[in-house]
């Protein structure tokens, strides 16, 4: 029925990835050395598979549009890394961490998947301390964790609000000992803009050094895109403004398979838009939701004084507080996940009760644990007798500052407020896409020798992703997965000598390329591409976001298409090609947007379910204790879409259904 | 939603790194005190594609102070007048309405300008290269928890490595070094039990390669720490010094 086939192993789920592990077919070192891997972005999943597959002796060649592969995105992940060690003795385990994954994923992700992510989590804290990876820890000298949203146990291993930063650093330190040794060669500032097919194989790609403009030509035996997610499609999001899809757009206009496009998470704790100016927009983590409670006025008349300036949130009573997420979801509270987070702060403001300006933020406060749990425990450590509210707030803020401090601080240097003293303001934002390439089990794509990893991919998070589990999956790709899987394809490949450059496939991808630069500038429209991009971003926050439906969704591919319309013969491009131009490449960027965005919204109209991120408005529960609950429907969308490209805005549907061997399926309650 | 403050830039162009540069002064007006300095920079740049001109090329990615891309110097200070902040989370209600403000990039013998704003500092990447890392290979770790480490260790390691790499450091020192660059990573891994193995022929090799790509000598005047958007401490160079001294000591001919 299909043209895509997952590869999972057969045999037990527990025992697939042991057991398909040790039957893949190696390569031996002397082939090794002959083999050349180009690996695209230099994130977690992309440092990370570099590193090893260098350390393994293949040569690998690394690509990275920034100035250096250490200010990837990953970079900006706060919160955590989840690992299934159990080192709380909290009854964690690789078969909760398993199906806490796939349940958060609310079932729309595979089952041998997750469960290879769960097995091969503790390893990644393992090789990450190895590296010197500065993680927090207790006065014994042990690890320590911290809960997440969707899940009842602590495993999320942290380095105060910049997990992401310190494990890239870590994968950055050993992409870079491999530099150093020759085994890896490094492109900075070059951007992937094509990629190379030789007789339905991946061999390469076309470059553009971003310094000097040249297009240049690289062979590989096999090509890893490691591009991170496509969140930017909305302008607004907590993506770098660097972030993009191009790569991976190029990958499936050349026939890699586009999975699960609509499925994207709306982070719910970030800070709310301030103005027109926004160029992007900041997250707060997750983790603060350990110690904030998320609330709103119960009262309009307290909502608009607020609003006016007249009252502040200290000045609103305790029962004039409407903890809305420990109303609606007692089980879970404010750590219910993201999705859920994020359509109830949607819920209260479209019902009136946002409390700024624009009516769309609520507050995260934490006074009440910095008082009361952590100001009463220091407190007692010190042996102070009664103390006072100010002892109190004083205490616990020191305890709150030593765990978040660098989130506090930046809360403040862009809203201008204390934290500490007043409750956050948040609203949520755009901050991870879940959709991506697809690919089978071992990471390959539909197109032979070409792999995606980590964000990049769709594979693991369904249709939500748990908090904590990006890093966990980006590193377990890079570091875990592909350096065996790989093998699958290479051994059959010692024979094939490197390609020279000069073979005809490269010379038409290139004039590709070449073509569509010239185009650009040919257009002189009148437009910035930014004018474009911030269209697009709005046609898709607004009807392809938190809450979506037919008719919006049949707007908003038509809307798309007459942008895509204005973009061509409108926007202007200044300067030339053969130089640093960051206006050229974020029109390359934006073009593939637009593309992108027509997807996730036919994907989004053909999904008429409620499932994780992707809301459709036709799909509630109605009555009883789950009212305007997203309602899924396994009968019919039990399966993951991949999208074949054909022809400009066409499309083609392929499903791969998911089969639960051993997870139960059920509604997805936190109640 | 625009806001009513005025101002008068002067922004370093050059073309590439052959070519020579200047000051440009360019107005800008309707500048909301919420936009962040960078925010500011994409209306001048929508000003000028408007006016069929080039806009300004200048680093930034992140936008929330984290990956070290953005790198100007503001009023001749690194990342602007705020002590402890990266150029994207320096917001305009620092500034006043009617100000002249100037805006040049780092400059430093060992960061050759690209265009405009843009410097090259990939001299730090090779610097890192040179043994800023512990060499373990992927698989070859023990439980993560059969080495406690002090938390005391593992908070001021954590606290060197919170270095975002953006060069301010180098950009700031008179003597365009980057000892506290260099200084932070040998002292998260120096502080560490796993960095022990290669600590002597760690901090040789970088303090080598440092020197190698053309950055000054170190003389102690602090101003790096001052301008550090991490807050990166003096004390690592102290540090640093001392590995060194230890390392040259102790190293085997």
């Amino acid at each position: 029925m299909s043209k895509i086939d997952s590869k999972i192993p057969d045999g037990v789920l527990d025992q697939k990835w042991s057991k398909f592990k040790s039957s893949i077919p190696l390569v031996n070192p002397a082939n090794k050395r002959s083999l050349e891997i180009i690996v695209v972005g230099s994130g977690l999943a992309g440092s990370s598979a570099a590193a090893t597959l260098a350390e393994m002796g293949y040569k690998v060649k690394v690509f990275c549009f920034q100035d250096s592969p250490r200010r990837a995105h990953s970079i900006a992940a706060q919160g955590g890394i989840n690992a299934a060690k159990n080192y709380q003795n909290d009854g964690d385990s690789v078969h909760r961490l398993f199906y806490d994954t796939i349940k958060g994923g609310d079932y729309r992700a595979r089952e041998a998947n997750v469960h290879r992510l769960a097995e091969v989590s503790g390893s990644i804290i393992d090789q990450c301390v190895a590296q010197g990876v500065p993680l927090a820890r207790e006065y014994g000298g042990m690890l320590s964790n911290r809960s997440f949203g969707g899940t009842q146990v602590q495993r999320t291993f942290y380095a105060a609000g910049q997990t992401g930063q310190q494990l890239l650093l870590g994968a950055y330190s050993g992409l870079q000992r491999q530099v150093g040794l020759g085994t890896v060669e490094m492109f900075s500032r070059h951007e992937m803009l094509e990629v190379v097919t030789i007789d339905g194989k991946a061999r390469g790609i076309i470059a553009r050094n971003l310094i000097t403009g040249k297009l240049e030509r690289h062979f590989g035996h096999a090509v890893l895109l490691c591009t991170g997610g496509y969140g930017n499609v909305f302008y607004l999001s907590t993506n770098a403004m660097g972030s993009n899809v191009t790569a991976a757009w190029k990958a499936h206009k050349k026939g890699a398979f586009f999975g699960n496009p609509c499925y994207t998470q709306i982070h719910p704790t970030c800070i709310p838009v301030s103005g027109d100016h926004q160029s992007k927009l900041t997250l707060m983590s997750e983790s603060l939701r350990n110690d904030g409670r998320i609330w709103v006025p119960k009262k309009m008349e307290d909502v608009t004084a607020i609003r006016e300036g007249k009252k502040k949130a200290v000045d609103i009573a305790e029962d004039d507080r409407d903890y809305y997420l420990e109303r609606r979801y007692p089980a879970f509270g404010n750590l219910v996940p993201r999705d859920v987070a994020s359509r109830a702060a949607k819920e209260r403001c479209d019902a009136g009760f946002g409390i700024n300006k624009t009516g769309e933020a609520v507050y995260l406060d934490f006074a009440s644990n910095m008082k009361y749990k952590y100001g009463k425990q220091e407190a007692l450590v010190k042996g102070i007798q009664n103390p006072t509210e100010e002892q109190l707030h004083a205490l616990g803020k020191e305890v709150v500052k030593e765990k978040y401090g660098n989130l506090f601080d930046m809360y403040k240097q862009i809203t201008g407020e204390d934290p500490y003293e007043m409750p956050m303001m948040i609203y949520p934002a755009v901050h991870y896409t879940m959709g991506g390439i697809w690919v089978d089990y071992n990471l390959m794509t539909t197109v032979p020798g070409l792999y995606a990893l980590g964000e990049a991919n769709f594979s693991d998070h369904g249709a939500n992703r748990l908090g904590a589990s990006a890093l966990m999956q980006g590193l377990a790709d890079g570091y875990f997965v592909i350096p065996y899987t790989i093998g699958a394809y290479l051994s059959n490949e010692i024979r094939t000598k490197a390609i020279p450059t000069s073979h005809e496939a490269f010379d038409v991808a290139e004039k590709e390329v070449q073509q569509r630069i010239d185009k650009f500038f040919a257009i002189k429209g009148t437009k910035s591409v930014d004018f474009f991009h911030k269209k697009l971003g709005k046609i898709m926050w607004d009807k392809c976001g938190m809450a979506r439906n037919d008719a919006g969704l049949k707007k908003a591919i038509e809307d798309i298409r007459q942008l895509q319309k204005d973009f061509w013969n409108d926007v202007r491009v200044p300067g030339e090609a053969n130089e640093f131009n960051p206006e050229l490449e974020k029109a390359g960027r934006v073009a593939d947007f637009i593309e992108l965005g027509e997807l996730m919204c036919i994907d989004a109209l053909n999904r008429v379910e409620s499932c994780g991120g992707h809301f459709r408005e036709e799909s509630a529960e109605v009555g009883g204790d789950q009212d305007g609950e997203a309602k899924r429907n396994d009968n019919d969308f039990m399966y993951v879409a991949a999208w074949e490209y054909k022809a400009p805005n066409t499309f083609e549907l392929h499903k791969e259904e998911l089969k639960y061997e051993v997870i139960k399926i059920s509604q997805r309650s936190y109640k | 939603m625009s806001g009513n403050m005025n101002l008068t830039l002067k922004v370093w162009r050059q073309k590439n790194a052959e070519k020579k540069g200047e000051l440009v002064t360019y107005p800008v007006s309707n500048i909301s005190p919420d936009m962040s300095f960078l925010e500011m920079f994409d209306v001048l740049n929508e000003q000028l594609i408007t006016e069929n001109k080039e806009p300004v090329a200048f680093d930034h990615d992140c936008r929330e102070g984290i990956c070290g891309m953005c790198s100007m110097h503001i009023n001749g200070r690194a990342h602007g007048p705020k002590d402890a902040v990266t150029t994207c989370q320096l917001h305009m209600r620092s500034f006043s309405d009617g100000d002249t403000i100037v805006v040049e990039p780092w400059r430093a013998a060992a960061f050759p300008v690209i265009k405009d704003l843009v410097v090259d500092r990939s001299a730090f990447d090779r610097i890192i290269s040179k043994g800023g890392y512990i060499s373990v290979n992927t698989g070859n770790a023990q439980d993560a928890n059969n080495l406690p480490i002090p938390k005391i260790d593992a908070d001021k390691s954590f606290e060197a490595a919170a270095c975002i790499g953006c060069g301010a450091c180098v950009a700031t020192c008179k003597n365009g070094s980057a000892m506290l660059f260099v200084s932070a990573k040998v002292s998260q891994l120096a502080l560490l039990p796993q960095g022990q193995a290669e600590a002597k022929q760690r901090v040789i090799s970088m303090v080598n390669q440092m020197d190698e790509e053309g950055f000054g000598s170190c003389t102690n005047t602090g101003a790096c720490e001052v301008e550090c958007p991490k807050g990166i401490s003096l004390e690592n160079i102290a540090r640093l010094n001392r590995e060194f001294t230890l390392a040259s000591i102790l190293e085997e001919k």
